[in-house]
């Protein structure tokens, strides 16, 4: 039999045998923020739509998690960096071939503004609430005029900031199985699903979880193309992305994937959902716990994965 | 101008002394490297074929560590040398992360390094360090675009190839073979 042996003296910690210069904190701030970008996409829009009224929780009351979630992911961002006193640097470059760079201004504009949406609706958390200064209030005022204006940015940074997660993988040529315009689409898609879920979860109002049940469920279809979309992709393409498809099928990373991320995550909930509105009893926690929970796994099983694949040479 | 560098991979020894001159020169934290040796043995006993290889950044023509890189701390100087200012670092990962040779590393102090082709030494009219010290004067290292260069000539003598092409790198360490 053939046999090929390498050996490299090179042992870089961090880069070698494999590579792991993320941890935790990468996939956690990409669940973070695409869970932010989709809960702030679906207020925008209905608010847009002048559905309001109807989906006042999705609207007015799960925006207020976004602030919390970009906060929190921004936090895990700044812990990953390893020279962190020049994080600075971030904000006084534009590179648009960097989708890092890009992220990075897409964050500063879609905080404040989720913020801001907050700021509107702080009335519908505490009706007594009282701005106490009169500028506050002028801006309250200010912001309420242009509040169309104020849902399309969030709206067009929303999308930006879900779609980005993906493509600032997907950018890395170096690791094969990040290498697929797939991800930035699938990226948004659990974010999507994963706002959805937050206003499931939160919402009192019958008609209101039903019709994000719905949605959950459309998603999870999309979601779910988008995988095997993505694999036969993988499979037609070059040796070294065929290697990291078999990372998935049969390789390491099966197990953890295709029941965490498919069965846990999109079949088992999108099986409930469906129960639910064929008027099975199933409490709505359920199944939006497991595809917020699904939309964590696939981050960390495509963050760890992808830094396993690699060129051969 | 475009500096290159040629290894020959059949006079090659594998000694390490261009590792260890790197890191002397480079005053690269103990434990890590500019450079290395990769030995790959390839065929059924007993016919074995062996190649030796020194290898390093391959200061690519068409670096993803640059167009990664969020802010402008990768970048490319004179003669295509890829170098990172260690003040203009965030430390994020991004391009180590992008480069197919995994040819960066996280310095203990934070920032990306990596191989610079002794930028400081090719300045003052020296050759890189690894070249210097080489045993075996496997290691080539001058200016393409300049037709009498030694790295020039040798490519002219022999044949040679890159590490992963395929890549889109257009990397600019050739091996001869």
């Amino acid at each position: 039999m053939r046999e090929e042996i390498i050996v490299s003296g090179r042992m870089n910690p961090m880069v070698d045998p494999s590579l792991q210069i993320w941890h935790w904190q990468i996939p956690l701030y990409l669940f973070l923020g695409g869970m932010a970008a989709g809960i702030l996409c679906i207020a925008a829009l209905y608010f847009i739509r002048g559905r309001e009224n109807d989906y006042r929780t999705a609207v007015r009351i799960t925006p207020f998690l976004t602030p919390v979630l970009l906060v929190l992911g921004l936090l895990a961002l700044l812990i990953d960096l390893r020279h962190k006193l020049y994080f600075w640097q971030l904000y006084t470059n534009i590179r648009l071939q960097s989708p890092m760079s890009w992220g990075a201004w897409t964050l500063m504009v879609i905080t404040p503004v989720s913020f801001i949406w907050c700021a509107l609706h702080i009335r519908d958390l505490f009706p007594k609430w009282d701005w106490k200064y009169s500028w506050l209030k002028a801006i309250e005022t200010f912001f309420n005029k242009y509040k169309k204006v104020l849902a399309w940015v969030m709206l067009i940074y929303g999308l930006i900031l879900g779609i980005y997660t993906g493509i600032l993988l997907s950018a890395f040529n170096a690791r094969p199985l990040w290498n697929t315009s797939i991800l930035g689409p699938l990226f948004l898609a659990s974010g999507l699903s994963a706002g959805a879920a937050a206003t499931l979860i939160l919402s009192k109002n019958k008609e209101e979880r039903k019709q994000f049940a719905r949605i959950d469920l459309v998603i999870i279809g999309i979601e779910l193309f988008l995988i095997v979309h993505m694999f036969m992709g993988f499979l037609a393409s070059t040796q070294v992305q065929i290697d990291a498809a078999r990372m998935f099928l049969g390789g390491p990373y099966t197990t953890i994937f295709w029941v965490f991320v498919i069965a846990l995550g999109l079949l088992i909930p999108a099986i409930l959902e469906i129960m639910e509105l064929r008027k099975y009893h199933i409490p709505a926690l359920i199944p939006a716990i497991m595809v917020i929970f699904g939309s964590l796994m696939l981050r960390f099983v495509i963050v760890y994965a992808g830094q396993a694949s690699r060129w051969l040479y | 101008m475009r500096y290159a560098m040629a290894v020959d991979t059949r006079k090659c020894v594998g000694c390490s002394d261009c590792v260890v001159a790197c890191q002397t020169e480079n005053n690269v934290p103990i434990g890590y490297c500019r450079d290395w040796i990769v030995e790959l043995t390839d065929g059924t006993y007993p016919q074995l074929e062996m190649e030796i290889r020194s290898e390093r950044c391959n200061h690519c023509a068409n670096a993803p560590c640059v167009r990664c890189c969020p802010t402008v701390a990768s970048h490319i100087v004179e003669g295509g040398i890829v170098l990172v200012t260690p003040t203009e670092c965030i430390g994020c990962g991004a391009c180590i992360a992008s480069c197919p040779y995994d040819a960066r590393y996280p310095h203990p102090k934070g920032y990306v390094d990596k191989c610079t082709f002794c930028v400081h030494r090719i300045r003052n009219g020296m050759s890189p360090a690894c070249v210097e010290v080489c045993p075996t004067k496997c290691l080539y290292f001058g200016d393409l675009d300049d037709p009498n260069s030694n790295v020039s000539n040798v490519l002219k003598m022999r044949k040679y190839k890159t590490l992963i092409p395929e890549a889109g790198t257009d990397p600019q360490l050739y091996f001869l073979i």
